[in-house]
């Protein structure tokens, strides 16, 4: 028979048919490039969207502002401090010895944008596409920054706490009894601590930012993956080939990576998007709250509170509204395909159209419920 | 006989559509059952007889599984393309199915009362109270003793015996014209099987209706039916009265079949070979907790006494029913559980050695379990399986391990480029002899054989004795043979141990045990394997 090769590595016939149940989901399959697609561009926000330009010529030398600092003084100013290439002056200096290339977006998140006709938020124009928030910063410079960093800490949390939640399970499983008791009522307990309420002392003591959320969500987060891992293990812990590795003296830590946790990672993998989701939402909603990043950070949440504000600028709560949106779609999207990809019904038929609406009431409730509870539990209890 | 038969298949065939391409699991076969008749439909696994069955109800996959011609007759009625209305009126009231796993094929969480109630409501239309009056009945036709109080029993109370009787209690509840029976013992114990034939042949004359025995042991077919037909790869290649075909087989293929059985005796080893395991008064119990403390209130004594001794280049078999405590007694002696009592391997007391200093003696014990598809990993490929060991153990370079492998999968008669591909590619044959292979490539002295053969095809359970016995005489092993299939424990053991409920009941050479067994439970376990016959001597649980 054939050889499976997916990116040239050499692929088990199962992950091959995988494979080929997730690509006959084309909602996901296109879903998932369109993800990649925005994400690999958001990684390169500075390029893209910066009030410092990517290049200057200036008097036979090149600069690149973007990634090294400049005096004003090196383009022939008076001030030590760095360039302002927004200011008129600045760029006629430049200009006069030489050009400057711009990002797609000449302005930075932080930056407010000078010389508005109207007073902040200014509604979309040629040169403010989505308009700018009340504090004159451009919306799409924002966006693109804020979905960087709402990925960004999906992505890392997700990871995180998959990571977690696995060895946890894991570990609970496998050796069950006591460990798995103890375990268990831990987590029971651990569970119905308030999230909210802990952000909230949190936020009144320091000044969250990116690492300190990560870490206060992921103590709480781990423990969506304990449950299936754990089901999984204690199943597969008395299976005739786990029998078989140990009677060849295998130790533990072999039989559970190699021979137990293959199994368990098809229910992980089925998860990760709609953590992933979920994660991005919980971000979403303290930013939204306000105990979220640290003033002043681009966030979708933020943007979300400022169209709440300013109602009279329905282009900041639209465009909040519409990216977010979007994103989550995306990843519920993805998550049907891998569940498509990894159910062993479909498996069995190869490529069977799914029922899209019954999926994706299904797939989308549990993620969207949980953070919905998420962001309203707190200030209701 | 009458003139038209019960039932009437015509060029039956039946197609699968796979992504792989279209599977025809079915080519066309035809038969009659006549009203009150047994057919006996015989074939090795994957030869169509579950899909033939499947398809009289109509229960396949469609629109995945398609009819490309033939027809099944009913009472003269078409069934192929008949209306769900139609078709649920035959379901379960005029033709009835059992299946082969009573322990799947029972709801477990619904008790054995409401599960039979529910067949009497939607067929016959009764108000609980009289369908619980008409359950009972039926439980008592089919012989589940203290029937009353297993009305509210839950499916996994009960024994695979007694899950079988429910089974067929439920399939009886509207008399149908028509049983279909696919491999009903092929899941219980020899002596349960004698039983539940019993029961069958006992309620097919009581109730007057037909038979349709689908099983791959031909010793069946020859006790119960009427008239057999033998498939193979989806079509009927020989037919015709039981006795006539068991007489003068025609067909090739038959006679292949006839001639499968397990042969052959065990070589003796010499007699002051070198013991290689030993153990005496071996005891595995488990505790029993109960209370708010979890206090330990008794013991299961899964096994309680065993004492024995497997020389170099000789087989020892354990004999007994399941729950008999023999997958314990070998578990505990390769310390995978605990127990009590001496494990002597090779001169060394391996009780209590933590399993850090076990490890390297774990090269010289191997087991090859039962199931040959629950056995080895999925995931990893025949080359990983095989090699394992090799790599747990460091045992050669990569260059060195390949070889082992390579020289390991020829020794069990594969092809050693089998190592790229994985277990779901294989027979349950060939799957059997990978986990043989994993076992030996480590080049053990003892091995326990647990069940090696009764997952497999009776000529594949042939091959894989011969295969056994040929490793054996050429590595001097000693074997720990565990079934409760006699005929192959009487080609394989010289020496038998007969255990129930954890404690050995008789002990002594196989050729004496078989001649002349002395203990009346080991004469139930004989006249159920070699007759057949249920033995009502009590010495036999339910």
């Amino acid at each position: 028979m054939a050889e499976h090769r997916f990116l040239g590595f050499h692929i088990t016939p199962i992950t091959a048919r995988r494979l080929m149940n997730f690509r006959a989901n084309r909602r996901g399959f296109w879903s998932l490039w369109a993800f990649l697609a925005l994400f690999f561009i958001s990684l390169f926000a500075e390029f893209i969207a910066n009030d410092k330009p990517i290049l200057v010529y200036y008097d036979g030398g090149f600069y690149s502002p973007v990634i090294e600092a400049y005096a004003e003084t090196e383009f022939g100013g008076e001030f030590e401090t760095e360039a302002d290439y927004s200011d008129p002056f600045v760029q006629d200096l430049i200009e006069a010895k030489g050009w400057i290339v711009w990002p797609l977006v000449p302005h930075s998140y932080d930056s407010p944008v000078l010389g508005l006709p109207t007073p902040s938020p200014s509604p979309p124009t040629a040169r403010n596409w989505l308009g700018t928030d009340d504090q004159a910063r451009d919306v799409v410079a924002r966006l693109i920054y804020g979905f960087r960093i709402s990925v960004l800490f999906g992505l890392t949390l997700t990871v995180l706490s998959s990571i977690i939640g696995v060895t946890a399970g894991a570990v609970q499983g496998y050796f069950g009894g006591w460990i798995d008791l103890i375990f268990q009522r831990f987590i029971e307990i651990w569970e119905s601590i308030p999230l909210l309420y802990l952000v909230l002392i949190l936020a009144a003591i320091i000044e969250p930012n990116f690492w300190w959320l990560l870490g206060l969500l992921l103590l709480f987060s781990w423990m969506t993956l304990v449950g299936v891992v754990r089901a999984e293990f204690l199943r597969a812990r008395n299976f005739d080939y786990v029998r078989a590795a140990r009677a060849l003296g295998a130790s533990d830590l072999v039989i559970m990576f190699r021979h137990v946790l293959p199994n368990a990672m098809v229910a992980t993998l089925t998860f990760l998007p709609f953590i992933l989701s979920g994660s991005i939402i919980t971000l979403t909603a303290l930013d939204f709250l306000g105990f979220g990043l640290p003033l002043g950070s681009p966030s979708l949440g933020e943007l979300l509170k400022q169209g709440k504000v300013n109602l009279h600028a329905p282009w900041l709560g639209l465009t909040a509204f519409f990216v977010l949106a979007i994103m989550l779609s995306l990843l519920i999207f993805i998550g049907e395909a891998v569940r498509d990809a990894f159910d062993p019904r479909k498996a069995v038929t190869g490529g069977v159209p799914p029922e899209p609406a019954a999926e994706l009431a299904e797939a989308g409730a549990p993620a969207e419920g949980e953070a919905a509870a998420g962001a309203e539990k707190g200030p209701g209890e | 006989m009458t003139a038209t038969p019960l039932l009437q298949v015509r060029d039956l065939a039946v197609s699968f559509d796979l992504p792989e391409g279209e599977v025809k699991a079915v080519r066309g076969i035809s038969f009659d059952i006549a009203k009150g008749e047994t057919l006996g439909l015989v074939g090795e696994s994957g030869s169509g007889k579950t899909v033939t069955a499947l398809s009289i109800l109509q229960l396949l996959p469609y629109p995945l599984a398609r009819h490309p011609g033939g027809s099944i007759l009913f009472h003269g009625q078409e069934i192929i393309g008949a209306s769900e209305e139609v078709l649920r009126r035959i379901r379960g009231d005029r033709i009835a199915m059992i299946f082969q796993e009573p322990i799947t094929s029972l709801n477990p969480v619904h008790t054995i009362e409401k599960q039979v109630n529910e067949t009497l409501i939607v067929h016959k239309g009764l108000v609980p109270k009289a369908a619980r009056k008409r359950t009972l009945e039926l439980l008592r036709l089919v012989g589940l003793d203290d029937a009353e109080q297993r009305l509210g029993a839950f499916p996994h109370e009960l024994s695979g015996g007694q899950r079988q009787r429910v089974m067929i209690a439920m399939a009886l509840a509207n008399d149908p014209d028509l049983l279909i029976a696919d491999e009903p013992t092929t899941a219980v114990d020899v002596t349960i099987q004698a039983q539940i034939l019993e029961l069958l042949k006992e309620l097919r004359a009581k109730l007057g209706m037909a038979l349709l025995l689908i099983t791959h042991d031909l010793r069946i077919v020859r006790k119960m039916a009427d008239r057999m037909c033998v498939m193979k790869d989806g079509e009927i290649v020989e037919s015709g009265p039981t006795e006539a075909v068991f007489g003068r087989p025609q067909h090739p293929y038959t006679r292949h079949l006839f001639a499968a059985e397990p042969k052959g005796r065990p070589a003796s080893p010499e007699a002051d070979a070198p013991v290689v395991m030993s153990t005496r008064d071996f005891k595995i119990w488990f505790p029993i907790k109960a209370g708010l403390l979890r206090r330990t209130v008794g013991h299961v004594r899964a096994v309680d006494g065993v004492t024995l001794t497997v020389r170099e280049g000789q087989t020892v078999g354990v004999v007994g029913e399941s729950g008999s405590g023999k997958t314990s007694l070998a578990l505990g002696l390769l310390r995978l559980i605990s127990s009590r009592g001496p494990i002597v391997l090779e001169g060394r007391d391996i009780q209590g050695w933590r399993s850090r200093q076990l490890r390297p003696l774990r090269r010289e014990m191997q087991i090859v379990f039962q199931d040959p598809f629950g056995s080895l990993s999925p995931r990893l490929s025949v080359g990983e399986i095989v090699g394992e060991g090799l790599k747990v153990h460091r045992i050669g370079d990569a260059g060195e391990r390949e070889a082992l492998i390579v020289s390991a999968l020829e020794e069990v008669g594969l092809d050693p480029e089998t190592r790229h591909r994985y277990p779901h590619e294989f027979s349950g044959g060939q799957r059997q002899r990978i986990a043989i292979a994993r076992a030996m490539v480590l080049k053990p002295r003892f091995v326990v054989l647990d069940e090696p053969t009764s997952a497999l095809d009776m000529s594949v359970q042939a091959q894989i004795i011969d295969l056994l016995r040929a490793l054996q005489a050429r590595h001097k092993l000693a074997y720990l043979f565990i079934s409760h299939d006699l005929k192959v424990v009487r080609a394989l053991a010289d020496e038998i141990i007969v255990i129930r409920a954890g404690r050995v009941v008789e002990h002594g050479p196989a050729e004496a045990i078989f001649e002349n067994p002395k203990d009346p439970y080991t004469q139930a376990l004989m006249a159920a394997a070699f007759e057949l016959e249920a033995v009502e001597t009590g010495a036999v649980s339910i």
